[in-house]
């Protein structure tokens, strides 16, 4: 590595970018410090060289930075952070910089936040069953460990309830190993951050749970690192020391709308409602940091958490994300209206990795079967419904009407527990078939007869 | 020999790299960049400036770094040891990168794509003093237990073949043959490399006339291609693409699939990694790795090589035809593909045309699915391949460039519906939005099987068509207030949809389909529908019908017999006939 040379004054500043010009052997994508008027340093990123300019993207941002007096030093690498067990029980500001007060990370081992791409042939496929205690998910969106679940929510909707519950809960049925949880938190509220905190010592996991925080007040670029950091200490701690950790993210749609003013303050050409065309690459090489390693003993599940504008599924952020992400859990505002929690939508949510992680030997043989019922059966029910606002409940059918009480039994005591209440897997299971058994038997066409036999309940006590 | 030259790094724009120096280097020019020898193309010529495209992670890279070529095109190696290998959107070895670093990719790695140590048994088929042309085979290798690997006289060469190995133990770098061609002597081995952007030469095209056998029943018996064709998947994200694709890689009646993970997820590909060497196929007892070649790019490796993938794919492809083989190619996603295709136009400061992707999307998915076809090979045998690319239009919005473009250029279509797929009905293809061009070039396949094929395959697609229609007013009305004949429509249409068009790719018996039973669940439901109706218009009620436990039961009939036994079908629905004929009302009307 060439010496580190320091060049005074900017030849421009623009939104989180800034121009220095004059520069040699600067490389693209390596790390750089700024120290402004005030002495305080602050962390770059090159983001494109030429003999004469380099560009620079500050994770701080450049407010109160000023052309002149402002010193520039090319480090020479790409962003690392250190590493290290003991890191497990602290706070960390994006960049990886403890804010909790006590000393430095002691460590002589650094990572570059970037990461490398996982080569496929090296992945273990993700199969154990990773017990949450919510029949929503364990019953019809099983969380696998090493899969990447998002949350995708609206504002005001309880998902930070659900990933805390979630986070509390997790057991994996057949050993007890290490788990850990780390959370990140991009462009937040403090309430936010500070509810995980608790919820996180409440359940005595916080000891081993390290939590980065770029909260709201902080400049919006350092965004763009928090959940590489975060997901850096993971790999670290899954691949290197064996653990299973959860990785919650929260808010992508935060970290998105940096990376939209990034890109805008470099003049691209923008993509779909102003987000850059690399968008889908750019969340895939964070998203995709989940997963097993072949011969490895940890595993890194992830659980981003992100909120749609105005509810709209379709907007790029979650629709990029549920286009990477192994399925998704939606929470939908009817359910939440009607006071129903965990709001968790009956059909668009989904579990990619559900299918070779349940079943005989893994949950129970009837569970891949009870699940597509209830899919196809509330589907119906959503049908129903709208045909009975056009057409008056009294016109329905007699089976029309057997389906609504149906549906409704399914959002009221399935989907519906406490935040603190904890279901087992057979527990889900069984009150699928309570719900099921309000059908007659013919309509569970998805299911094999003799499991029917066997957990089909009679009428009376399907009641 | 080649000729080196070097130049450096003046910019360095993301994978974009400028560099001058490189007086003589020609477009599409593999270029080594910087200190870790990075591969690059070239791929646009500004004066002295060359733009080159960097498949690999380039961080770090600094003006003033060393740039060098060989000044040869950017090429796949071709021969045997490519079944069963897994590569890289440049045709690196993935599971030599494993060897040299470990769980992660690293940087900088160079390595041959087919093992160069490893001895094939070559079985020449031609004496020395043969003439010789373009597409002779020469010689045989067994690749695989499923493939006979032919050795051909590659593009171009002509003359007297004067010297050929005897049988026996060869490596890929052994010279096999020489040719005394009117510009020299050419000594062949039994790999080659070819330009990855240029398509392999064939005599000619011809009309493809054979379906390609899926197993999938909404395909194989609504939505149809043939051996030669090409279909696009479009869809949502959770809809079933890749599923589907999984499916035709796994069950389809093509001899090698060579399946291309084109910026999508790396546990997609683990998956087919895992599950291709346990699956038997039936028809020959093998697995199904021992036929398919995987490229996988994910959508965490560099984007540029995501551009290249789906042509180092087409490429193998278009190798395994010449020998006489019918490929089919899966491609998923060619919406990443073109994602790739913007961000790296965009760099360049291309004019864009709509939603930012460069005005020349529209040709470059023209050329790729035109690579497609069933041809005469330059062996005289004939050889095809078969491309399905999916689609991933944002929003799932249909009316996007990707989607719109590339519905000009396939000629089947199968569009997935978020509807269906939240309603778990899989595959959830659209048997409205749904199309084939191929229903008359392959009706003479079927009819060898059933000369009614075609009548009972419209009778049950207008049912649905039917059945469409009809939810329009039921959403109004609601079914109550439809006459009898019309409530049986709706009716009938549940049961195709149970019992046929839903598929469900985890079910053992169910996953794959042969023409023969899906033939009979179709004109079994086509029965049903038939007596019924009678039955309803001379007054039953259509609760009376469906009340029938036989009937119920025929949406298990595709779980519950196997496809040797689909005889039993007729058993079945003889049963239900009879059954049917006994509810008749005892004089007409009520
Ligand atoms: N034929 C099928 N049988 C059973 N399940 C299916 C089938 N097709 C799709 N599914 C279910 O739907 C899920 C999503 O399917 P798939 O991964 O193919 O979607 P996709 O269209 O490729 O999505 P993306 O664009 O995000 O990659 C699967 O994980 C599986 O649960
Ligand atoms: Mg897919």
């Amino acid at each position: 590595m060439s010496a580190e040379i320091e060049y005074t004054n900017l030849a421009g500043i623009s939104g989180p970018l800034i121009f220095v010009d004059g520069v040699r052997g600067v490389g693209y994508g390596d790390i750089v410090e700024i120290r402004g008027t005030s002495d305080e340093i602050r962390i770059g990123q090159t983001l494109e060289v030429d003999e004469q300019r380099a560009v620079v993207q500050v994770f701080e941002g450049t407010s109160g930075l000023s052309v002149r007096g402002t010193r520039v030093t090319f480090v020479g690498r790409a962003l690392e952070i250190p590493v290290d067990r003991n890191m497990l029980g602290r706070v960390f500001d994006g960049l990886g910089r403890p804010i909790d007060g006590a000393p430095q990370v002691i460590t002589d081992r650094m990572m570059n936040v970037n990461g490398l791409p996982i080569n496929p042939w090296s992945r273990e496929y993700p199969r154990d069953f990773i017990q949450t205690g919510i029949s929503a998910i364990d019953g019809m969106n099983t969380l696998i460990r090493g899969q990447k679940l998002p949350i995708f929510s609206g504002s005001g909707l309880p998902h930070n309830r659900i990933a805390a519950q979630i986070a509390r809960q997790a057991k994996i049925l057949t050993a007890e190993e290490e788990f850990t949880v780390i959370f990140a938190a991009m462009g937040v509220k403090f309430d936010v951050a500070r509810f995980f905190i608790d919820s996180l010592e409440e359940s005595g996991v916080l000891t081993h749970s390290a939590i980065f925080l770029s909260l709201a007040d902080a400049p919006s670029i350092e965004r763009l690192v928090t959940p590489k950091t975060a997901l850096t200490l993971a790999e670290y701690l899954a691949f290197e020391e064996g653990m299973h950790v959860l990785v919650i993210l929260t808010d992508m749609t935060n970290y998105c709308e940096a990376l939209r003013e990034l890109s805008s303050s470099r003049g691209e050409i923008p993509s779909r409602k102003g987000y850059p065309g690399y968008l889908y690459s750019d969340l895939a090489s964070i998203y995709e940091r989940a997963g097993r390693l072949k011969g490895g003993r940890g595993s890194i599940t992830q659980m981003p958490i992100l909120t749609m504008p105005s509810d709209d599924i379709s907007h790029p952020v979650p629709d990029l994300t549920g286009y990477i992400t192994e399925g998704q859990i939606v929470l939908e505002r009817e359910l939440f209206n009607k006071g129903i929690y965990p709001p968790i939508a009956g059909l668009p949510s989904l579990s990619r990795l559900m299918k070779d992680g349940i079943g005989a030997g893994r949950t129970r043989k009837d569970h891949g079967q009870v699940a597509a019922q209830l899919f196809a059966s509330y589907a119906k029910v959503k049908r129903i419904r709208s045909l009975a606002a056009i057409v008056g409940e009294e016109e329905l059918s007699g089976l029309d009407k057997i389906y609504l009480k149906f549906g409704t039994a399914f959002e009221e005591v399935f989907l519906r527990q406490d935040y603190l209440e904890n279901r087992s897997i057979e527990q889900t299971l069984e009150i699928g078939w309570k719900m099921l058994s309000l059908l007659p038997r013919d309509e569970l066409y998805r299911i094999a007869r003799e499991d029917i036999q066997r957990y089909y309940l009679p009428q009376k006590e399907a009641m | 020999m080649d000729e080196i030259l070097t130049g450096k790094v003046i910019v360095v724009n993301g994978p974009i790299v400028q560099a001058v120096g490189l007086t003589g280097i020609k477009m599409f020019d593999i270029a080594e960049v910087g200190p870790h020898r990075l591969i690059g193309e070239v791929i646009r010529l500004n004066g002295a400036i060359a733009i080159i495209q960097v498949y690999e992670d380039n961080t770090g890279l600094k003006p003033g770094d060393e740039v060098m070529s060989y000044t040869r095109p950017l090429s796949v190696l071709l021969g045997p040891g490519l079944i069963a290998n897994i590569y890289d959107g440049i045709q690196r070895p993935l599971v030599g990168i494993s060897e040299v670093c470990g769980s992660y990719i690293r940087k900088g790695i160079k390595l041959s794509p087919l093992d160069e140590n490893r001895k094939w048994e070559f079985q020449p088929l031609v004496q020395p003093g043969t003439d010789v042309r373009e597409g002779t085979i020469l010689g045989e290798i067994r690749e695989s237990p499923l493939v006979m690997h032919r050795l051909l006289v590659p593009p171009g060469i002509y003359g007297r073949l004067t010297g050929i190995v005897h049988g026996g133990d060869y490596t890929i770098k052994d010279d096999i043959y020489t040719v005394e061609t009117g510009a020299g002597k050419y000594t062949g081995k039994l790999a080659a490399y070819w330009p990855v952007r240029k398509p392999r030469p064939s005599r000619n095209r011809k009309k493809p006339l054979v379906p390609l056998i899926t197993g999938q029943r909404i395909i194989d018996t609504f939505f149809p291609i043939a051996r030669g064709g090409t279909a696009a998947i479009p869809g949502g994200f959770g809809t079933g693409k890749t599923m589907t694709q999984h499916a035709l890689a796994k069950w389809c009646n093509a001899d090698i699939i060579v399946y291309i993970g084109c910026g999508e997820r790396g546990n997609e590909m683990t998956d087919v990694l895992t599950d291709f060497p346990k699956l038997i196929d039936e028809r020959n007892g093998r697995p199904l790795i021992e036929r398919t070649v995987m490229i996988a790019n994910t959508s965490n490796m560099p984007v540029p090589a995501r551009e290249v993938s789906i042509y180092t794919g087409v490429t193998i492809a278009e190798y395994y035809r010449d020998m006489g083989y019918s490929v089919a190619v899966m491609a998923d996603s060619t919406s990443r593909w073109a994602e790739a295709l913007r961000e790296l136009s965009s760099r360049l400061g291309d004019m864009p045309a709509e939603e930012g992707f460069p005005p020349y999307l529209a040709t470059r998915l023209a050329e790729f699915y035109e690579r497609a076809g069933l041809v005469e090979t330059l062996s005289g045998r004939d050889g095809d391949i078969t491309i399905v690319g999916a689609v991933s239009p944002p929003g799932g919005d249909f009316s996007e460039p990707v989607t719109q473009h590339t519905s000009r250029f396939v000629r089947c279509f199968w569009a997935l519906d978020k509807m269906l797929a939240d309603a778990r009905h899989y595959p959830s293809i659209s048997w409205i939005d749904s199309y084939t061009e191929y229903l008359t070039e392959i009706e003479d396949w079927w009819k060898n099987l059933d000369q009614e094929w075609l009548t009972v395959r419209n009778d049950v697609m207008n049912i649905l068509l039917e059945d469409h229609r009809l939810e329009q007013v039921v959403k109004l009305v609601g079914s109550d207030a439809l006459p009898p004949a019309e409530q049986y429509t709706l009716f009938c249409a549940e049961m195709i949809k149970n019992a046929f068009l839903q598929q469900n790719s985890f079910d053992p018996e169910d996953k794959f389909c042969s023409p023969e039973k899906q033939l009979k669940l179709l004109k079994g439901l086509l029965i049903l529908y038939k007596k019924g109706l009678e039955l309803v218009q001379a007054g039953l009620a259509v609760k009376d019908i469906a009340a029938l436990e036989v009937v119920a039961g025929i949406v298990r009939l595709k779980s519950e017999i196997p496809n040797q036994e689909f005889n039993r079908i007729d058993e079945y629905i003889n049963k239900m006939e009879q059954e049917l004929i006994a509810l008749k009302p005892s004089s007409g009307g009520r």
